[in-house]
């Protein structure tokens, strides 16, 4: 067993445990490792090699990997340490972290941990989609890493399940790649994914978006050989008569991510069911005190941007060992037509950023923030969609909130 | 031509066992597989139960190898490795009319020769099973588990060591009788044998059509499964059954706990004309959901993580009721012919035992001879993810992949997935790694997994990325390159 000691370790070296790891050296943590179960760092960025991301953190529109490269070498030039291909087996409430690669087994004692363990795909079961079992049904990542870092061609003739942000993003680029990219399928009346993604790979290339749409069966014994959709009523149910059979070798799934939390459910750490991440204060800091989360596995970010601001606010908490801890706390419940709020509670008077998101798209809505029945805060925007996450900043004194803040979005 | 002594037609569990017990002898025997890798039909796809013997009638050759069989299998785990769970079952019944087929069970099962039967009242079952309610249940302790595809695997692998041939994604086109042998017409060439063991599940009736006219039809009847999270594995302890149901010759849709943690719920039981149509059905999925939930109350909604479908071979019609007993027999118009039909369930139970039934069979044309150098090889399961921190310390000094995850979700390291890879039979689908080392089974269904073992297919077993398949000889992955690169 190879022991070490460190003021702050971080589990994952995507754009969450980057951010975060900077942040903590420069607020302070003398010595940083950052872990990652892959050979490279970066996460998912390495392969998203289309544009568009810093455009609010640095001004400058980067592709995945040039982004990377930025916190990568801010990363380096602080010395902070990197262990790839080093996979976490498990962690506890002491801090304590087993971890596996091929020197042998490491246990990591730490000041601080930071979660930063990215996001999962769904599955075609995840959604149940019946039929048969063939090859040629990848998520949209998967398709992506092999396209872009692989350089394999996955199939001829693309359908795309989901208007998620990588299904579209990928529509483009199997478009770009010279594949017959035959559609996006699309359960919901409206794109999931950002705006500016359904405009800039779907419409600028004519690639067809079904909405209100699902596929209803996968057929092909050995390669996919068609997929049957059909159109869905207002409660999804399949409306019959309008099932239609569409050729392709290739099903994409873009169906929604999942925050990777395995790891943080072994070690009892306390989920948020709405977010599918761990419950946390204004500091990033979950139910184990000293450990933190950041990234897609505490919820799933539209913008790396926003990812790592939060990032680096929860690396700046844990470097800091000795945290003032009021003995009140306080939880932030999701109102009206929220589908969840983060932090989920809080346990400081600070300045708090809270990010959510809506249900379902709604024309100029005011946000409003009650305690005990009493309006303190509202603000009105312009317009809020559930692909887009809602961000805004509130003081918090503790000794005036004497109740559980309630945040809800109306009109 | 290949002159064998033995051709064994099917690498599905029946033809493997055979295989087995064929490689104990000084013989030329050779098994035929359409698939890529054994066990890629009927034989994976079933709910992996070694059956005690309660559910076929008396005198029938089903309860026969059925309790043969499940005598035979212990043994043989601990020869070659496999996994058994003897987890027990218990049959459920609802209320006291349906308690009365729980007394019918009974004393089949004790005509049967299954020992350690008894009726317990439904606090009972609660105690033991805390999720589960009945009214009455029956208890049979000698009913286990084990992963199918796994002690198929096993046997074919042990066999091939012992010089058995096994002939992958060989599809067997024409047979004829010449003399004393077989002409058997194959993709991969032709062959000849003196003996021809017709174990092609499904497909029996293709294979006696092609030397004789067949005397039974085969009646394909379809079960759906759905498997469930390992998260959700301590909500059953043993198998949970429902009082079966009085047609079609099923044991009813139940739930069964498997060696790797995650429960089983299924099978559902169609007649369908296509023996191939493996697909799973909206409308099933939703039906076993509800009758697991009859069973079970607190199966939560999101616990499924993947779903198959598996045929049965039936030699009976859903008119005739669904139930015929297996035909095991040589043929009378060509001698050497020997014909193994219908093997439904038990038949994964009663596979040791119809094989050294066949090896009777084979004994009347041949003199059998033991083989001296016979070789029993442990296959290897030994996971890092089950080993002591000791252990998988010294594996990683010795080979540093075993330091590396290649699988999340089920922790398997890159040293098991090139083990898996090297296989004796020389499978290299990606479901020959699935179900070899488990990397791809767990929840996030290969996600994470794939593009690492399409690495090592490539790097380290210089496969072409066209050659590379899912399953089956069609089921390509790739399409060749995305980009042509000039300096590469």
């Amino acid at each position: 067993m190879i022991n070490i000691n460190t003021d702050v370790t971080i589990i994952g070296a995507g754009p969450g445990g980057l951010a975060s790891a900077v942040s903590a050296k420069l607020n302070g943590a003398k010595k940083v490792i950052v872990l990652d179960r892959n050979n490279w760092l970066g996460g998912i960025l390495p392969q998203c090699i289309h544009d568009g991301f810093g455009v609010e953190e640095l001004g400058k529109s980067l592709t995945g990997p040039e982004y990377a490269d930025l916190y990568i070498t801010e990363a380096r030039k602080n010395k902070i340490e990197f262990l790839t291909e080093t996979m976490v087996l498990n962690f506890n409430k002491n801090l304590e972290i087993t971890a596996v690669n091929k020197k042998g087994l490491l246990n990591i004692k730490s000041q601080s941990i930071i979660l930063a363990m990215g996001c999962r795909e769904k599955t075609r079961w995840n959604i149940m989609i019946p039929g048969d079992r063939p090859s040629g049904i990848f998520t949209a990542g998967v398709a992506q890493s092999f396209n872009n870092l692989y350089n394999i061609r996955i199939g001829k003739k693309i359908l795309i399940l989901g208007s998620g942000d990588v299904g579209l993003i990928m529509a483009r680029r199997l478009k770009f790649e010279g594949l017959d990219v035959l559609g996006v399928v699309e359960i919901l009346p409206y794109g999931s994914g950002l705006p500016r993604n359904i405009v800039q790979c779907l419409d600028d290339y004519d690639i067809p978006l079904f909405l209100n749409h699902t596929v209803t069966e996968i057929i092909g014994r050995d390669r996919l050989e068609s997929v049957k959709i059909a159109e869905v009523d207002k409660n999804f149910k399949v409306i019959e008569g309008t099932e239609k059979e569409i050729s392709c070798d290739s099903l994409l799934l873009s169906v929604g991510l999942i925050p990777e939390n395995e790891l943080s459910k072994e070690a009892k750490i306390k989920i948020d069911k709405n977010t599918g991440g761990p419950i946390v204060n204004q500091f990033f800091e979950t139910s184990i005190p000293g450990i933190f989360a950041c990234g897609n596995c505490l919820q799933v970010y539209d913008t790396v941007d926003s990812l790592s601001k939060d990032a680096k606010t929860a690396g700046r908490f844990a470097a800091i060992k000795k945290r003032n801890k009021l003995n009140r706390e306080i939880k932030v419940i999701p109102g009206k037509n929220i589908s969840y709020i983060i932090p989920q509670k809080i346990d400081n008077s600070c300045k708090v950023h809270f990010t959510l998101r809506v249900k379902k798209p709604i024309e100029k809505p005011i946000i409003k923030v009650k305690s005990k029945g009493i309006k303190f805060y509202s603000k009105q925007l312009r317009f809020a969609i559930p692909a887009n996450m809602v961000e805004f900043d509130l003081d918090i004194d503790l000794d005036e909130v004497y109740k559980n803040l309630e945040v809800s979005i109306g009109d | 031509m290949k002159d064998f002594h033995v051709a064994v037609v099917g690498g599905g569990v029946i033809g493997s066992s055979i295989a087995w017990e064929l490689s104990k002898y000084d013989l030329n025997s050779v098994v035929f597989e359409k698939e890529c890798d054994v066990a890629f039909g009927t034989s994976k796809a079933n709910s992996g139960v070694i059956h005690s013997g309660i559910n076929s009638a008396t005198g029938s050759l089903k309860a026969k190898f059925c309790v043969e069989g499940n005598k035979l299998i212990e043994p043989l785990a601990n020869k070659l490795g496999f996994s058994v769970k003897w987890v027990g079952k218990y049959v459920i019944s609802k209320n006291e009319k349906e308690a009365k087929e729980l007394e019918k069970l009974i004393k089949i099962g004790k005509e049967n020769g299954v020992s350690g039967l008894k009726i317990v009242d439904g606090k009972e079952v609660n105690e033991k099973e805390p999720n589960i309610s009945g009214y009455h249940a029956l208890w049979v302790p000698t009913a286990g588990i084990m992963l199918p595809y796994e002690f198929t695997i096993a046997l074919a692998e042990n066999a091939t060591e012992n010089n058995v041939k096994f002939l992958l994604e060989t599809k067997v086109s024409n047979i004829t009788k010449k003399d004393d042998r077989f002409l058997i017409k194959t993709n991969k060439g032709n062959f000849q044998s003196q003996l021809l063991i017709n174990a092609s599940g499904l497909n029996c009736k293709k294979i006696v059509e092609m030397l004789e006219k067949p005397d039974f039809n085969v009646y394909p009847c379809r079960g759906e499964y759905l498997v469930l999270d390992k998260k959700y594995s301590n909500l059953i302890n043993s198998m949970i059954y429902p009082v079966p149901p009085k047609k079609l010759g099923v044991l009813g849709v139940h739930l069964t706990p498997t060696i790797e943690g995650n429960i089983l719920i299924g099978p559902s039981a169609e007649f369908i004309n296509d023996p191939e149509d493996k697909k799973t059905t909206k409308n099933m999925m939703k039906t076993l959901l509800k009758e697991a939930k009859e069973l079970l109350p607190s199966i939560p909604n999101d616990s499924i993580i993947s779903a198959y479908s598996g045929i049965r071979c039936k030699l009976a019609s859903s008119e005739e009721g669904g139930w015929a007993d297996y035909k095991i027999y040589e043929s009378k118009i060509n001698s050497g012919f020997i014909n193994l039909l219908g093997i439904e369930s038990p038949g994964l139970t009663g596979a040791p035992a119809i094989a050294k039934e066949v090896i009777k069979m084979i004994s009347r044309h041949i003199d059998l001879k033991p083989k001296k150098n016979f070789k029993t090889r442990k296959f290897m399961r030994k996971r890092f993810s089950e080993m002591s921190s000791k252990e998988q310390e010294e594996l990683i000094k010795k080979d540093e992949n075993w330091g590396r995850i290649v699988c999340r979700c089920e922790q398997i390291t890159k040293a098991e997935v090139i083990n898996a890879l090297s296989n004796p039979l020389g499978a290299k689908t990606l479901s020959s790694v699935k179900f070899r080392c488990r990397a791809g089974m767990g929840r996030c269904q290969g996600g994470f997994c794939t593009q690492h073992i399409i690495r090592i297919m490539e790097k380290r077993f210089d496969m072409d990325i066209n050659e590379m398949k899912l399953k089956s000889p069609n089921s390509n992955l790739f399409y060749g390159r995305a980009r042509n690169l000039e300096n590469d």
